[in-house]
């Protein structure tokens, strides 16, 4: 199982691109919004899931999608989606 | 009262030159950019040369950022871009606030097709049942504004952001539009220009119409041949010119340099009626949109020094000259210099009315006036019409006063303008 610690650090690889807080990029943590707080154009949101599900190898569903707005609730989806595997 | 309006900036990405210093050096010196096409020889295409813009990454990332070039595939986007961005810079004019557009400042820009290379690959994913894996970019890059959305974006401009499209009059057409938008009051800055995709999606179909020339796959440089006995049809090219376009009060206030003023302009449609088709120009059109683009002006046919042509090297130039020859009731020695940049640079298509804009207000400026190239052979039709020495095929260190500029595209349509070399003296 990935630490959590792990996990952030590759979510913070894969926003890193799209975040243009680069300040909030930096202490990013669980309670980080991609919007509010990173500053990620809304348009980009759907390539950053696009890029999580290439780096885990896994499939998020269109209703998961929509909850995915902060590093807390991406981690949870993407940890639930690792343990299915 | 009506605005004066002027042109203020400029900025130019063409298959002989990139940015304003080379493209003048370029045309000054009679230098193609048709250059052998690898792309369009593995594909079979009868005409396997093109004019293609010759950019470099690290150009490119002056102009957009990192995450912009994430699955970027539109190069006609780019080429806007940077002529776009080059023409504001030229001009002096600042970039917008963070927090507030300019309203005043607006745009029109041009195209035929958006990303056409994207697009190709969305089609494919599409297809493969992948359109969730398309992201968030293929919009933006196929939608035919999208040129127009990445500048006004850049810029932060807040007046009129629109893309025209007609064909290849659509540069000349856009220019008029900036034109009447400053004339009318409605904006005092508009950036006018045009651009088009490279590559073999966009030119396929122009080499299957057999309108290419398939002569000179083994010598480039003499392919493109205006107004010569041995024109063979137009070669593709592709690029982007832009053109800041102001009132002169406002650009008097900022103290701008001024590069000409434009006194006017027409654009019409032949309706493809008569002699006019889908893809060949009515000549009563052509002419009625000449007279009428210096009637508007309120220049006469005698007052015009030097005329910037369409010319593709087509079967249709000499019905071209004709044309100007009713048009303007001036022929033989009496009819003024004219020159085509398409020897040098090929037709670039939707874009070639705004970098040959851009090279008709360079020769006012800068009182030259650049060859025409590969038309050694003139065309017998064409020097029985007008003499020879008024096709210059060497430069001229010579200043012109009024320089008329037309553009004819498939459909029918055509746009004509009238320029002046601008004189502070004149009200």
């Amino acid at each position: 199982m990935m630490s959590k610690e792990d996990l952030i650090n590759r979510l913070k690889a894969i926003v890193s691109p799209y975040a243009q807080n680069k300040e909030a990029l930096n202490s990013i943590s669980e309670d980080t919004d991609f919007i509010n707080d990173l500053k990620i154009n809304s348009a980009n949101l759907v390539d950053v899931i696009l890029d999580v599900e290439e780096e885990f190898d896994i499939v998020i569903a269109n209703e998961e999608m929509e909850k995915m707005l902060t590093v807390k609730a991406s981690m949870t989806i993407i940890e639930s989606k690792l343990g299915e595997k | 009262m009506a605005n004066r309006v002027v042109i203020t900036g400029l900025g130019v990405v063409a298959p002989n030159g990139v940015g304003l210093q080379a493209f003048e050096s370029a045309i000054r010196g009679g230098k193609s950019g048709i250059r052998f096409d690898e792309e369009l020889k593995r594909l079979q295409f009868s005409c396997q040369i093109s004019g293609k813009p010759q950019l470099n990454d690290a150009l490119i990332a002056q102009y957009f950022s990192t995450l912009e070039l994430r699955n970027f595939n539109s190069n006609g986007i780019i080429y806007g871009v940077i002529a776009g961005m080059d023409a504001w810079k030229d001009s002096g004019l600042p970039v917008a606030e963070a927090n507030e557009p300019f309203w005043d400042y607006g745009l029109v820009f041009g195209s035929g097709t958006s990303g056409i290379d994207r697009f190709r690959e969305a089609i494919y994913d599409i297809d493969e049942l992948k359109v969730r894996r398309l992201g968030s970019t293929v919009v933006l890059q196929t939608m035919n504004s999208g040129v127009s959305a990445y500048l006004s974006g850049k810029l932060g401009l807040g007046n009129q952001v629109s893309t025209n499209s007609s064909a290849c009059s659509t540069g000349t057409e856009s220019l008029l539009m900036a034109y009447e938008r400053i004339k009318n009051g409605y904006a005092d800055v508009v950036l006018s220009g045009a651009t088009s995709d490279s590559g073999p999606y966009i030119w396929g179909g122009f080499d299957a119409m057999k309108v290419c020339t398939y002569k000179s796959n083994d010598d480039p440089e003499r392919g493109s041949r205006p107004m010569s006995s041995t024109a063979a049809g137009f070669v593709p090219g592709s690029g982007a010119g832009a053109l800041v376009v102001e009132s002169l009060d406002h650009a008097l206030k900022r103290g701008a340099r001024i590069y000409a003023e434009i006194l006017g302009g027409h654009v019409n449609s032949g309706g493809q009626r008569g002699k006019g088709t889908m893809t060949a120009p009515s000549p009563i059109a052509v002419q009625r949109c000449i007279r009428q683009a210096l009637q508007h002006a309120n220049v006469l046919a005698t007052q015009v020094n030097l005329i910037n042509a369409h010319l593709t090297a087509t079967s249709m130039d000499s019905l071209e000259i004709r044309n100007w020859v009713e048009a303007l009731e001036r022929s033989g020695d009496d009819f003024p210099t004219i020159n085509t940049l398409k020897g040098m640079t090929g037709h670039c298509l939707t874009a070639a009315g705004s970098i040959e804009c851009v090279a008709a207000v360079l020769q006012l400026h800068g009182n030259f006036i650049f060859p025409n190239i590969n038309c050694e052979d003139l065309h017998p039709e064409i020097t029985n019409l007008i003499a020879s020495k008024r096709i210059p095929q060497k430069t001229l260190e010579q200043r012109s006063d009024i320089l008329i500029k037309a553009s004819f595209g498939f459909g029918d349509v055509n746009a004509c303008l009238v320029l002046k070399k601008y004189n502070e003296n004149d009200v």
